[in-house]
């Protein structure tokens, strides 16, 4: 307890600049080659997802019936399902689809998870213990429920899906954000800054947030797998994709049932999810080492 | 301390009551009843088969006799499972989800913590990469996809292990392997972000700077605070690992209260649906207070938890 | 270590068994009731078959009724009467011999109003069952209010509300109405507050139904115990597959002083059915009952035929996913299925011929319209989309699992009845159809239509291979919904659809069971279709006791449907499970009704897996 040094003080005189602190932590992402590959695998992987099946001959819904569980070959690069539909056009239009789940839930979560949590952890005392109190009642409701109400009040609406996932997904970045204020909050830089009487605001989004972006980035990354998975549980109830159309997760999920028969159904859209996510994931990590304030001292 | 838990516990009642309270009317507008088949039945028959459960009566007063009940520690009965009461089948299917749980997270801790220590502290060396990808390989295997892997693999083709049921220890590897790799991907990914966190600290730099041991520091310093997201991460994900995974139960066709819980809202289960909801709401509670405690050990600043 | 070495070389269940005469059965999911008086599943029908035996027991291979509680039986010429002879060494599990007394005491019990089975209709064969059972009826009236129209009237017609005649009054007339006594009072008054009397001028008096039910001696209930030995049932129509019926688990008999004991006459939900309270009378006793994870079964050593019983026990699993119901197959830990998933079906039958069993099954997977609202409610769609449907490609590349086409409602060789194959692949005529309606209508193209499903793997491929031969064939946008379990049978009750999934599995083998749901307003009807003609045709066929004739009758109810066309036929199911060539005695049955009693576990050579 007696180890924090003094350094802190220096931090909060430097006063980083908004600009320049994103500006900095472009340039150090760049540097960091993992990082940078991952980006444009993953800038490839989204292009590819969004003009693909426009290119392509082949659509996500035509079947072939008498072409059915086709092994990968000439004729469709990653074989054909149970339908005789082409499994390349399907895994580049499910890719559509769970990229824009994946990142809009995500990012959804996340922006009322980290507002949640920071206010939460900052306030303290009793506010914090009521909107803790709120977290924990959200954590229990009964989830297939809370979605058969939305789609009987709300009818199937694609923005419901978001509203679905959002729901569950902000819970544990919200105490993630909140526990990793409560900590700054008594670090010397920040009662520092306090006693400089800069207003809360300014201590919040200056201080505070750039200090626990890495721990947030890092279960960002892992919310999206997550996210994306979780559309493939909710078409089980109606929401979500309606078949024909199809999704990394449901792919995924359709092809680990018939793992054995055709393990290609399973093999691609799971390739090009892990890849994707593996990508993001060092993307995720090279900025938060590009963000980290204190990185630039080392 | 024992204020602050007190007050927790205190506070746990109206948290308690809201979650009751929700759940009870949602499950009762949810579409569709508890007795609801592909054979209709005159309305006459349906009336009367529903008061045999009192639920013709308005609906609040149906909430006032549940809560009633609640308060006297009563569950009612199960609407699917007949002639059984609620709080006996949780009762019976906790201890089997509890065992499943504690052992995926036994598993999932000695995997993950040490994982994501070493990727920590060789950051973006050969051993960060590797153990890194193979967590988002972890992650990026659903239960659904890894279960039916490791069977294949471990039942089907080698024939070391059993594909299912919950009899002997040999059954329980396979579903808490399931379990603990996919949770110990998140630990380990958890672990080494906290840790880079703390590593950069000024505290610990101030420990290195003065001459500890970089084996010292780690364990003494920088654990402590690089475990608190992991800790927060688990709070929740512990309470629900040991009420339950309902794909690893119906997987490996183990007796589990996930199933239970699941089950409960597809078949309208009203009664079954609130006792699993609010036994799970109470594990909740009591894990994050633990969590809220662990974190003020673990933070040697934050002594306000 | 050595735990896992132990644990993975121990035999399996399968091989265990041959020894222990266990039978292992997979039950695909857990049952809501054990009680047979309210049982409304296949699960529970796969159990309560093993703890109860009733009247008469089935044939393992035909299921023809073979004696069972009853050792003989008489049947009147006319078809109505039946007298049953129990044979006298028929026990309960407890030792209690199994009377006449109890058969109609079960009666009661499911006929009761107040136990509310899901059921009970099945009895309604039976004399003035119907009567009992539906609920409260006018017990007397009181008098508001008499005009003097009545005066000279010995009898009066009760008119409801829009719904027609209702009952009968007799009064006791001396200037005015003095007391009624009521004849006939139809179950619709019991909801009436009070009844206005009309004569010929309008409204003339004013009366209150006091409610109340009928008691069982009142009603007169078909069902008389003769002595403890005889049983006799009076029918309200000849029945001709009455047998047949008694071996649904509602004519089942109940223990009446266990019923008694947990005082489960007219409750639901006591522990009755519990190990250790149950009583039955089957082959076997319950001895184990661990919630979704197994029910087991003893050999009842005061049955009265034991000695044909094989079995020691049979152990119940209730597997849900039938995935992991093949894993437990594969491993040795299960000796039959209850389903195989759709996808494994050409996999099994390549390589493991052996152990996958097709088996008729009686029933019907269809698609209905919804007649009350665009474009179904015009004839010509519904017979396009008809016309459009290739059953032959669905059976064959889709379902795969040996379905047979559906091209009449009733499965061929439903109780001796085949109909004629009336709806045909025919995307020619479809469209000319779809072109005669578009034409008329001023439309270029149909709406978009919305194909309402259950969420199953198997309902999800039926729906989208149909979207693409109707986009094909027809030029129509189908959007697909599927929905969660229990709002989809809202939607259906409803009639919120325009397109939507059903299936119907046959209660018992005769075409009645499939033709009567399309009645007009029939609990299960819900497409809006009404036909004065079909309704009476099945009327007749109810009076009727020639067995030509009545086919007759069925047959011009298919010919009505496939005119009207209120459905869409697609397959009839066929039973696919797997089953351990070591099971024997076992066979297909179009019910899936296979008696315990006569199956054996033997040892093959056959190299498993």
């Amino acid at each position: 307890m007696s180890i924090e040094s003094a350094k802190s003080k220096d931090f909060i005189s430097e006063d980083p600049g908004g600009s320049s602190l994103w500006k900095d932590a472009w340039i150090r992402l760049r540097a960091n080659r993992l990082a940078t590959i991952s980006l444009y695998f993953f800038i490839f992987i989204s292009l590819l997802t969004i003009l693909g099946p426009e290119i392509l001959t082949s659509s996500y819904e035509d079947q072939d019936l008498n072409n059915t569980f086709a092994p990968p070959g000439k004729e469709s690069l990653f074989g054909t399902d149970n339908l005789g539909r082409d499994l390349f056009a399907r895994v580049l239009h499910g890719g559509r689809i769970s990229l824009a789940v994946g990142f809009l839930a995500t990012a959804v979560s996340l922006l009322i998870g980290v507002a949640y949590g920071m206010t939460s952890g900052y306030l303290g005392g009793k506010m914090d213990a009521l909107m803790m109190r709120v977290v924990d009642i959200l954590y229990s409701l009964p989830f297939t429920i809370f979605v058969i109400l939305l789609m009987v009040l709300f009818g199937r609406n694609f923005i419901l899906l978001f509203i679905a996932i959002g729901a569950v997904e902000w819970l544990t970045m919200a105490r993630i954000t909140r526990g990793q204020t409560l900590s700054l909050k008594q670090a010397e830089f920040i009662e520092a800054a306090r006693a400089l009487g800069y207003s809360h605001s300014r201590v919040l989004f200056r201080h505070i947030l750039p200090n626990l972006l890495g721990p947030v980035i890092v279960y960002a990354t892992l919310t999206v797998p997550a996210v994306m998975l979780l559309e493939a549980v909710l078409s089980f109830l109606g929401l979500g994709v309606q078949a024909p159309m199809s999704s990394w997760g449901s792919l995924i999920k359709e092809g680990s049932e018939k793992m054995e028969i055709a393990p290609w159904l399973i093999f691609f859209p799971g390739l090009f999810f892990s890849l994707t996510l593996l990508a993001l994931n060092f993307l995720g990590d090279g900025l938060r080492d590009a963000l980290d304030p204190k990185a630039a001292k080392d | 301390m024992v204020k602050f838990i007190v007050v927790r516990i205190l506070q746990a009642i109206p948290t308690l009551f809201v979650i009751a309270t929700l759940t009870f009317f949602m499950t009762r507008l949810a579409p569709g009843g508890p007795f609801d088949s592909e054979k209709n039945i005159p309305a006459e028959i349906k009336e009367k088969l529903e008061a045999h459960f009192g639920l013709e009566k308005p609906l609040h007063e149906q909430y006032f006799l549940y809560l009633g009940n609640l308060l006297q520690g009563d569950l009612g009965p199960s609407f699917k499972y007949m002639g059984w009461e609620v709080s006996e089948l949780i009762a019976k299917a906790f201890p089997v989800s509890a065992q499943l749980g504690l052992f995926s997270l036994l598993i999932a801790l000695v995997l993950g913590l040490p994982a994501g220590v070493v990727a920590a502290l060789r950051k973006n060396s050969a051993y960060d990469y590797c153990l890194m990808t193979t967590a988002m390989l972890g992650i990026c295997l659903p239960t659904f996809v890894m279960g039916p892997l490791l069977i294949l693999l471990f039942s089907s083709w080698l024939g070391w292990l059993p594909p299912l049921g919950w009899y002997s220890f040999a059954d329980m590897i396979l579903p808490s392997l399931t379990l603990g790799l996919f949770y110990g991907a998140y630990i380990a990914r958890l672990t080494r972000a906290g840790m880079l966190e703390t590593l950069n600290q000024d505290y610990i730099r101030t420990a290195r700077a003065k001459g500890a041991s970089p084996i010292r520091v780690v364990l003494r310093h920088a654990i402590k605070g690089g475990l608190l997201p992991v800790v927060t991460f688990l709070g929740p994900a512990f309470a629900g690992l040991i009420s339950g995974s309902f794909i690893i139960e119906s997987i490996f066709f183990i007796p589990g209260l996930g199933r239970f819980f699941v089950t409960a809202a597809f078949n309208r289960d009203y009664t079954m649906v609130l006792g699993t909801v609010l036994f799970y709401a109470c594990l909740i509670i009591i894990l994050n207070l633990v969590v809220d405690l662990i974190q003020a050990s673990l933070d040697p600043k934050s002594r306000e938890p | 270590m050595l735990f896992l070495l132990g644990g993975c070389s121990a035999p399996s269940n399968v091989e265990n068994a041959i020894e222990e005469k266990i039978l292992h059965f997979g039950l695909g999911s857990e049952p809501q009731y054990l009680d047979p008086h309210l049982a409304s599943s296949v699960s529970a029908h796969n159990v309560i078959i093993a703890l109860i035996e009733g009247l008469v027991s089935e044939d393992p291979k035909t299921l023809k009724p073979i004696p069972g509680v009853a050792e003989s039986w008489d049947i009147s010429e006319d078809g109505l009467l039946y007298t049953f002879h129990l044979r006298k060494n028929a026990k309960w599990s407890n030792g209690d011999p199994v009377t006449a007394h109890d058969f109609v005491y079960s009666y009661r019990r499911i006929l009761n109003p107040n136990l509310a089975s899901q059921y009970a209709s099945m009895l309604h064969g039976l004399k003035n069952a119907r009567k009992y059972h539906e609920g409260s009826r006018v017990l007397s009236v009181e008098i508001l209010n008499a005009g003097r129209g009545y005066s000279n009237r010995s009898e009066v017609s009760l008119v409801g509300s829009g719904t027609g005649f209702l009952g009968q009054l007799e009064t006791n007339t001396s200037g005015s109405i003095t007391s009624v006594q009521i004849i006939d009072a139809g179950k619709n008054y019991s909801s009436y507050q009070s009844i206005e009397i009309f004569d010929e001028n309008g409204t003339d008096g004013t009366i209150r139904p006091l409610i109340g039910s009928l008691s069982w001696e009142e009603a007169k209930v078909g069902a008389v115990a003769i002595d403890n030995h005889t049983l006799q049932l009076t029918l309200e129509n000849p029945t001709p597959y009455f047998l047949e019926l008694l071996n649904h688990y509602s004519w089942f008999p109940a223990h009446p002083p266990t019923i008694k004991k947990f005082d489960a006459f007219e409750k639901q939900g006591t522990p009755w059915t519990r190990p250790g309270n149950y009583v039955g009378n089957g082959p076997f006793i319950l001895s184990e009952h661990k919630v979704n994870s197994v029910i087991e079964v003893k050999k009842n050593p005061n049955y009265w035929d034991a000695e044909t019983v094989s079995l020691e026990a049979i152990r119940f699993y209730p597997i849900e996913s039938a995935d992991t119901e093949e894993r437990a197959f594969r491993s040795g830990f299960l000796h039959l299925t209850q389903t195989v998933s759709p996808d494994r079906i050409d996999f099994l039958k390549q390589n493991h011929p052996e152990v996958i069993h097709f088996e008729p099954y009686l029933g019907t997977y269809f698609y209905r319209f919804n007649l009350e609202e665009p474009p179904f409610d015009d004839v010509r769609v519904r017979l396009a989309f008809n016309l459009a449907t290739d059953r032959q490609a669905i059976v064959e590349k889709v379902t795969k699992g040996g379905q047979v086409p559906a091209r009449c409602f009733t499965p061929p060789g439903t109780g001796g009845f085949s109909p004629e194959s009336r709806f045909r692949f025919d995307p020619q005529k479809a469209k000319a159809l779809i072109q005669d309606y578009l034409d008329e209508k001023g439309l270029k193209s149909l709406p978009k239509i919305e194909l309402k499903y259950n969420t199953s793997e198997g309902h999800k491929k039926v729906a989208e291979a149909l979207q693409g031969m109707w986009k094909n064939h027809l030029g129509v946008e189908i959007q697909l919904l599927n929905m969660e379990w229990k709002v989809f049978l809202s939607t259906i009750e409803k009639q919120d659809f325009a397109l939507a999934r059903a299936g119907w599995i046959g209660d018992y083998v005769d075409a009645n069971t499939f033709l009567h749901m399309w009645r007009t307003g029939d609990g299960h009807n819900n497409t809006g279709w009404s036909n004065v003609r079909y309704d009476e045709l099945l009327e007749l066929a109810a009076k009727e006791s020639d067995p030509e004739k009545r086919f007759l009758y069925f047959e011009e109810c298919e010919k009505l449907l496939s005119e009207h066309a209120p459905i869409l036929p697609i397959y009839f199911y066929v039973h696919v499970t797997l089953r351990s060539p070591t099971v024997k005695g076992w066979h297909p049955t179009l019910l899936d009704h296979h008696p315990y009693k006569y199956v054996r576990l033997k040892n093959v050579d056959a190299n498993l897996w």
